[in-house]
C-alpha cells in the first residue's frame, strides 16, 4: 500500500516526477557500471587476502605472468605514487605492503583477455602469508579511531527512577544490487578515465591521483550507472586497481565484483555494543542519559570518526535531556572495515535509546507514546552538545500523526499460511501465533557536519537551439545513486526558469563541473538544489540583463556554488560546541510496527508498518515515499535478518544465499505520512529523507516483538533462537 | 565452442568459454546488457530471461545449454517498435524504479506473472515476485505496479 501519486505532467518543485532515467531503467538500456565496454578492453581480477591479520612475506607472479590471455600482473611495487589511500585518512594501501589487516583485503592485480583467464592467472599468484592472531573482539582492541565524549549538565545526577540495558548490533551490509564496477581508460597522455559507480566523483579523484602519479586533472572521474549505494560506494572500490592495470597494458580495462567479492569489497555498518542507563522523575521526564558506545571500526579508518561524532550527538533521541555523559569509541580491529551505511551512528544508538525509553515506560506504567511526548525536543531546546535546535524539528506532530495511524485488525484464523509466521513453510496453522505492537522515534542530522567545508557546485548553460527555443542544461557532479537527485535538477530548473522550453542534463564528470560532494548525509537533494538554483538564477539575471532573449548561437553559462551554514568541531574532551553549531539541521520519524511471533518456532511476521516522517516539504513526494519504504526494509532487514558472519574475521556468508535481505514476502504494507515544516535555511525548505526510516525501524520493530514476546530482545539481528529461549 | 540461439527473435551466434553462463553470454559478447548481474548465484531474480517460454535464472543456465534454444531478455519485452511493454509503463509510472538494478528482472518476471494469472491477489504477487530482490523500495511501488498492469 502506498500513497497514491499526485500528477506527473508539469514536474516542478513538490510535484511527482516521473523518473527521469526510468524508461531507459525499464527497458534495460540504462549503462550501469558493470554493462560498460570499449573495444580492445581486458578484464581485471582482484587477488585478496584470505586472513584477517597475516605478515606478507612475499608475493611471487611469476607464473601468473606467463598464463594463457594475461596482460599484466601487479602488486604494490607497481603503484607509481601514493601507496596509501583513505576517504579521511591516507591509512590503506592501495595493494598490501607487508601485511594485511582484514580478510579480503587485496594483495595483486591481473588483467586478462576474459574474466576467467584472470581468475585462473589470479590463483597461480603464490602469496606467503604468515598469519598472526586477529583482533576480533572489539573490547580487547587496543586502538581507537576517535573517543569521544559528550558531558552535559552534571553527569552524576541522580533521579528516582533507572533503567539500564546492554545492547548489541551485527554488522549489517548495504547489499546494493549492482557490484562495484567500473571501467578505466588510458588516454594515450598519461591521463585516463575512470567510469565508475560512486557516490563522490571528485573525492574519489582526489585519492586516485596521488596513487597513479598523476595531476588531478590527468585524472577524470566519470558517474556509470550506479545500482544502489547506501553509503557502501563511499570509499573506493576499483577505481585505482582499474586505472593501474589501464595505465599499465594501454587498453581499456574493466573490472567487475562478484557478489561474494562485493561482501569484502566495500565497509559494512559499524557493530555495536551498548551500555545504556536512563533516569526520569516519576513523571517520566528525563533527567540523565548515560550511554557508552563501542564501534567496531574494523580494519581501516574510512569514516569511523565522523560515525562516531553521529552515534554520540543522537544518543539520547529527540528528547529534551537536562544532563548526559555519553561516551564513543570506534576501534580498530581486523574485522571487516567499517564506514558508511544509511543512518550512519544514529541507527545503533536509536536502537540501544528506544529500548530504554520503553523501559522506562513499563516501570512508570506510561504509554510509550506518552513518554515520548513528554519528552520531545522542540524548536528552542539545547541537544547535550549544547547547541540549539534553531530551524524545524517537528518532533511532537510527528508522534502525534503516527499515533493516530490506524493499525489492521488482526486477521482471523484460518488463513493462508503465507500471511503467518514461516510463511510457505507452512509452519503453523497460526496456534503459538502472538501479536504485538511497537512504537519508536528515530533522529538524525542532514548534511556533514563538525566543520566539513562541505560545498556542492552547478553549472547552467542556456542556450537557443536550432529552432530558437531556450535550452537549459544542467552540469553537476552529483551521483545519482537510485535516489532521484536527477529529477531534483531538472524540478529546480523547471520552477526557476519557466522560459525554457527543455531541460536536459550534461553527463556527471569532474571534467565540466566543480564537486557536489557526496550523496551521503541525507544531504544531495538539499545542497544540489540549492547550487542548480543558484546557477539557475544567476543565469536567468543575466538573460534578462541581455533583454530576455538569445540568439541562436548564444548562450549564457554559469557555475555556482552553494554552501549550507558553516558548522565547527565538537571540542574533544567535553563535546561541547565549540561555534553555533556542529550539525547544519535535524530529521526525525516516528514509526508504529504491528508483528506476530510464532513464540514456539521464534519466526516472525511484520504485519504492518505505520510512519510518520520529517520531511521538510516533500520535493517530489513520490520519490519521497519511495524512500520511506525502501529504508524501512532496510532497518527491517537488520532488525530480523541482515548480519554478516565472521570466524577469526574471516566472512563466512559472502553471499545472498547465505546474507539474507527482504523479499517481497517479508515486507508489509508501509503506510506513510509526510510531516512537512519547512526547513528555514534549505532550498525549497528540503530536508533529506533517505536515512530517518532506516534509523527508526529496526528500533520500531523490536519493540513490537517484545511486546509480543515479553523478551528482552536486545542484540539485532533478533534470530529465532532469541525468541524461544535457546 | 560456438554456440547459436534465438535472442528477442533474432538468431545470434556466439564464441563462448564452455564454462561460461547464458548471463554472460548475453552481456559480454551479445550486446544485452540489460539483464543484470547482481548475485550470479541465482538468489536474486535480477538477470531474469524466458527461456522458451520459461522464466529462468540467465546465470544458472550455460550458454551452452541454451544452444538451439528460444531466449526472450527485457530487451526484446517491447512491441519491437520502440514501443514499451505495459509493465514497463507501469513500472515507470509507479514509482517502481529507484536505482533499477532489479528492474529488469522484475519487468521479465511480472511479464511472466501476468501472462499466467492475468489476475493475482496480493499474496499471488508476493509469492511470484519473492525469488527477485531489491534493495530500494521496499517492494510496495513494485506492487502497485503489477496491479496497475492487471487492471488496465
Amino acid at each position: 500500500m502506498s500513497a497514491p501519486v499526485r500528477r506527473l505532467e508539469l514536474g516542478r518543485v513538490g510535484e511527482s516526477v516521473r523518473r527521469v532515467d526510468a524508461i531507459p531503467k525499464v527497458t534495460g538500456e540504462f549503462a550501469y557500471a558493470s554493462d560498460l565496454f570499449a573495444a580492445g578492453m581486458l578484464y581485471g581480477h582482484t587477488v585478496r587476502s584470505p586472513h584477517a591479520a597475516a605478515r606478507v612475506k612475499r608475493v611471487d607472479i611469476s607464473d601468473a605472468r606467463g598464463m594463457p590471455g594475461v596482460h599484466a600482473v601487479l602488486t604494490h611495487k607497481d603503484v607509481p605514487g601514493e601507496k596509501r589511500y583513505g576517504l579521511e585518512f591516507p591509512d590503506q594501501p592501495v595493494l598490501a605492503i607487508d601485511d594485511v589487516r582484514y580478510f579480503g583485503e587485496p594483495v595483486a592485480l591481473v588483467a586478462a583477455e576474459h574474466p576467467e583467464q584472470a581468475r585462473r592467472a589470479a590463483a597461480r599468484i603464490k602469496v606467503d602469508y604468515i598469519p598472526q592472531q586477529p583482533v576480533t573482539d572489539p573490547e580487547r582492541a587496543r586502538d581507537a579511531v576517535r573517543e569521544l565524549t559528550i558531558r552535559h549538565g552534571n553527569p552524576e545526577q541522580a533521579a528516582e527512577i533507572t533503567v539500564e540495558g546492554v545492547y548489541e548490533l551485527g554488522i549489517q551490509d548495504q547489499a546494493f544490487l549492482g557490484p562495484e564496477s567500473g571501467l578505466a581508460v588510458p588516454d594515450g597522455k598519461g591521463g585516463i578515465d575512470i567510469y565508475v559507480a560512486t557516490q563522490w566523483l571528485h573525492v574519489d579523484r582526489d585519492q586516485v591521483a596521488p596513487c597513479l602519479g598523476l595531476d588531478p586533472e590527468q585524472v577524470r572521474i566519470h558517474l556509470a550507472g550506479v545500482g544502489g549505494a547506501f553509503g557502501g560506494r563511499e570509499d573506493l572500490s576499483m577505481q585505482i586497481h582499474g586505472a593501474l592495470l589501464a595505465l599499465r597494458t594501454n587498453r581499456p580495462v574493466k573490472m567487475v565484483y562478484s557478489r561474494e567479492e562485493s561482501f569484502a569489497g566495500h565497509v559494512h555498518r559499524h557493530p555495536a555494543k551498548i551500555w545504556a542507563e536512563h533516569r526520569a522523575d516519576r513523571e517520566g521526564k528525563l533527567i540523565n542519559v548515560r550511554m557508552r558506545i563501542l564501534l567496531d571500526g574494523g580494519a581501516y579508518a574510512s569514516s569511523s570518526t565522523a560515525v562516531c561524532s553521529n552515534a554520540a550527538s543522537f544518543a539520547c533521541g529527540p528528547y529534551s535531556v537536562p544532563n548526559a555523559l555519553i561516551e564513543c569509541t570506534a576501534v580498530f580491529t581486523n574485522n571487516p572495515p567499517c564506514g558508511a551505511m544509511r543512518g550512519f551512528g544514529a541507527v545503533q544508538t536509536c536502537f540501544a535509546a528506544e529500548a530504554q525509553m520503553d523501559k522506562l515506560a513499563r516501570v512508570l506504567e506510561l504509554d510509550p507514546v506518552e513518554i515520548r511526548l513528554r519528552n520531545a525536543l522542540g524548536p528552542g531546546d539545547v541537544l547535550p552538545t549544547g547547541q540549539r535546535i534553531d530551524g524545524s524539528l517537528p518532533v511532537a506532530e510527528v508522534i502525534r500523526r503516527c499515533a493516530a495511524l490506524q493499525e489492521p485488525e488482526p486477521e482471523e484464523l484460518p488463513r493462508d499460511p503465507i500471511r503467518l509466521p514461516g510463511g510457505a513453510g507452512n509452519t503453523t496453522r497460526g496456534d503459538g501465533v502472538r501479536r504485538g505492537t511497537g512504537f519508536a522515534l528515530g533522529f538524525k542530522n542532514i548534511c556533514y557536519s563538525e566543520g566539513f567545508d562541505d560545498y556542492c557546485a552547478a553549472r547552467v548553460r542556456l542556450y537557443s537551439d536550432a529552432g530558437g527555443e531556450l535550452v537549459a542544461e544542467i552540469h553537476s557532479a552529483a551521483a545519482e545513486v537510485g535516489q532521484g537527485v536527477t529529477n531534483v535538477m531538472v524540478q529546480v530548473a523547471r520552477t526557476e526558469l519557466p522560459e525554457v522550453s527543455d531541460v536536459v542534463l550534461a553527463p556527471h564528470t569532474t571534467a565540466a563541473v566543480g564537486s557536489a560532494g557526496s550523496s551521503s548525509a541525507s544531504r544531495q537533494t538539499w545542497m544540489t538544489a540549492g547550487a542548480v538554483r543558484a546557477a539557475c538564477l544567476a543565469v536567468r539575471d543575466e538573460l534578462e540583463r541581455g533583454g530576455g532573449s538569445l540568439a541562436p548561437g548564444e548562450e549564457i553559462d554559469i557555475e555556482r556554488v552553494y554552501r549550507h551554514r558553516q558548522t565547527t568541531p565538537l571540542d574533544p574532551k567535553t563535546g561541547q560546541l565549540t561555534g553555533d553549531r556542529a550539525h547544519v539541521a535535524f530529521a526525525c520519524a516516528a514509526m508504529k510496527v504491528v508483528v506476530e511471533v510464532d513464540v514456539d518456532l521464534g519466526l516472525t511476521r511484520v504485519v504492518w508498518i505505520g510512519t510518520a516522517q520529517d520531511v521538510g516539504r516533500a520535493m517530489n513526494p513520490q520519490a519521497v515515499f519511495g524512500q520511506i519504504e525502501g529504508g524501512t526494509a532496510q532497518g527491517l532487514g537488520l532488525a530480523l535478518m541482515e548480519e554478516l558472519q565472521t570466524r577469526d574475521g574471516v566472512i563466512t556468508n559472502a553471499s545472498f544465499t547465505d546474507y539474507l535481505i527482504p523479499t517481497a514476502l517479508d515486507m508489509p504494507p508501509v503506510t506513510a505520512e509526510l510531516v512537512e515544516e519547512p526547513e528555514p535555511d534549505a532550498p525549497y525548505g528540503a530536508k533529506g529523507v533517505g536515512e530517518p526510516p532506516t534509523v527508526v525501524s529496526t528500533a520500531a520493530i523490536v519493540a513490537a516483538l517484545r511486546n509480543a514476546t515479553g523478551l528482552e530482545l536486545a542484540r539485532v539481528p533478533v534470530r529465532p533462537d532469541d525468541i524461544v529461549g535457546l | 565452442m560456438r554456440v547459436a540461439f534465438v535472442v528477442n527473435g533474432e538468431e545470434r551466434e556466439a564464441e563462448v568459454w564452455e564454462g561460461e553462463s547464458l548471463l554472460f553470454t548475453l552481456r559480454e559478447h551479445l550486446g544485452l546488457p540489460g539483464s543484470k548481474n547482481a548475485c550470479e548465484q541465482g538468489e536474486c531474480g535480477s538477470c531474469s530471461v524466458l527461456l522458451d517460454g520459461r522464466l529462468v535464472c540467465a546465470c544458472l543456465v550455460l550458454a551452452a545449454q541454451a544452444d538451439g534454444h528460444d531466449i526472450l531478455t527485457v530487451e526484446g519485452l517491447g512491441d519491437g517498435d520502440g514501443g514499451l511493454h505495459p509493465v514497463q509503463e507501469a513500472f515507470a509510472a509507479a514509482g517502481a524504479v529507484q536505482c533499477g538494478f532489479c528492474t529488469p528482472g522484475l519487468v521479465v518476471a511480472v511479464a511472466d506473472l501476468l501472462q499466467r494469472v492475468p489476475d493475482p491477489s496480493d499474496d499471488e504477487i508476493r509469492e511470484a515476485l519473492s525469488g527477485n530482490l531489491c534493495r530500494c523500495t521496499g517492494y510496495a511501488k513494485i506492487f502497485d505496479a503489477v496491479r496497475m498492469t492487471a487492471a488496465s
